[in-house]
């Protein structure tokens, strides 16, 4: 008996976390939003959430693993990289170098800055 | 039915890859083995060794990155319950993302055109700082080669995972959101997945970063290719 409720659980949370996706994918492309249909989606479950037309517990299960083994689903695109061998050969400073010092630039900006206003900012928000 | 066996075949291999990078991340306890990198290094190596193509390859293992949809969808549940948390400290994260969006822009395509890179590649590096679905919109619409630019995405997030936390600690950065922000906002999904594994608010706040980047780079990159049309010339 348990073991059908926790697998209805599951089945409910694929269904609202589809749900979303699939509502936020059609809201960024019906109205050309400058953001992507997933991240859409990532806004219409939290406002769901908040606004209790979804439990917590109805989501949970599913969602705990997919933000667990999130980094997995990241490996496909990473292995294509692959097709960009030649070009990264023929300019590899200047893209390596951009990469790079982008990333340190907005790493150093964003922790320190955040970290300070927080410090100082018990007025904020 | 040769299509569906090579399909089941690279799904398998990618899983496989990806367990055995983990369960190397876990042994070592090393920031540098990022189980990302690792399972892409094998992955890499194996297919040159066998001479299978890409495309060959992304035919069967595409239903794995298909899953990063679900994945960003459920990043909306940590974001859910620390909200009230997040809320109180709106307006310095707007700040510090707005901030640190333009001084992505500013080092990525600085340092590119300084060192020599050519037009196409200077202009794909200005959205490198968002996520990769955003950053094709963005590449197309000022003059980049989009798939180049989500490429980059990509590998900047696998190195971003792996220097940032180190970074971040050197930095004496113990606020949890500001360690969150900081990973979504410099290394997305990868930064975001690794910030996942640290802690519930670490997460949220990635997840969040990314959202509030593409926002702010989207509309600053414009800016940026008009300010890069005077420094390397028109086309």
């Amino acid at each position: 008996m348990r073991d059908v409720r926790s697998m209805l659980v599951c089945v409910k949370g694929a269904a609202a976390i589809g749900a979303c996706l699939a509502l936020g994918e059609a809201a960024a492309r019906w109205l050309r939003l400058p953001l992507p249909g997933n991240l859409v989606g990532m806004l219409l479950m939290t406002a769901a959430l908040r606004l209790r037309l979804l439990r917590m517990e109805t989501v949970r299960p599913l969602g705990d693993w997919l933000l667990r083994n999130m980094a997995l689903f990241f490996v496909p695109a990473g292995v294509g990289l692959m097709r960009y061998f030649g070009l990264l050969r023929a300019e590899w400073l200047p893209i390596v170098g951009g990469c790079v010092a982008g990333l340190l630039a907005v790493l150093l900006v964003v922790g320190p800055l955040q970290q300070r206003l927080e410090a100082g900012g018990a007025a904020d928000g | 039915m040769a299509d569906l066996a090579g399909g089941a075949l690279s799904i398998a291999a990618t899983l496989l890859a990806y367990a055995l990078a983990r369960r190397l991340a876990e042994r070592t306890g090393s920031a540098l083995v990022n189980p990302v990198l690792v399972a892409v290094a094998v992955l890499v190596a194996a297919l040159r060794l066998l001479h299978v193509d890409y495309a060959a390859y992304d035919h069967g293992a595409r239903w794995v990155g298909w899953l990063l949809g679900p994945a960003v969808v459920a990043l909306g549940i940590p974001l859910a319950a620390q909200m009230d948390e997040i809320a109180r400290r709106g307006r310095s994260i707007l700040l510090s993302i707005v901030a640190g969006s333009a001084a992505g822009i500013a080092a990525a395509a600085g340092t590119a055109a300084l060192l020599g890179g050519s037009r196409r590649v200077v202009l794909s590096l200005v959205p490198r700082a968002v996520t990769t679905p955003i950053a094709l919109g963005i590449a197309e619409r000022i003059g980049g080669i989009p798939s180049l630019s989500a490429a980059l995405v990509i590998g900047t997030g696998v190195v971003g995972a792996v220097v940032g936390p180190v970074l971040l600690r050197a930095l004496g950065i113990t606020s949890r959101t500001a360690w969150g922000l900081a990973m979504g906002a410099s290394s997305h999904g990868v930064g975001t997945a690794r910030a996942a594994e640290e802690g519930e608010v670490e997460g949220a706040s990635a997840g969040l970063a990314i959202g509030l980047m593409g926002v702010a780079t989207a509309l600053l990159a414009p800016v940026a290719a008009w300010v890069l049309e005077f420094a390397i010339g028109p086309r």
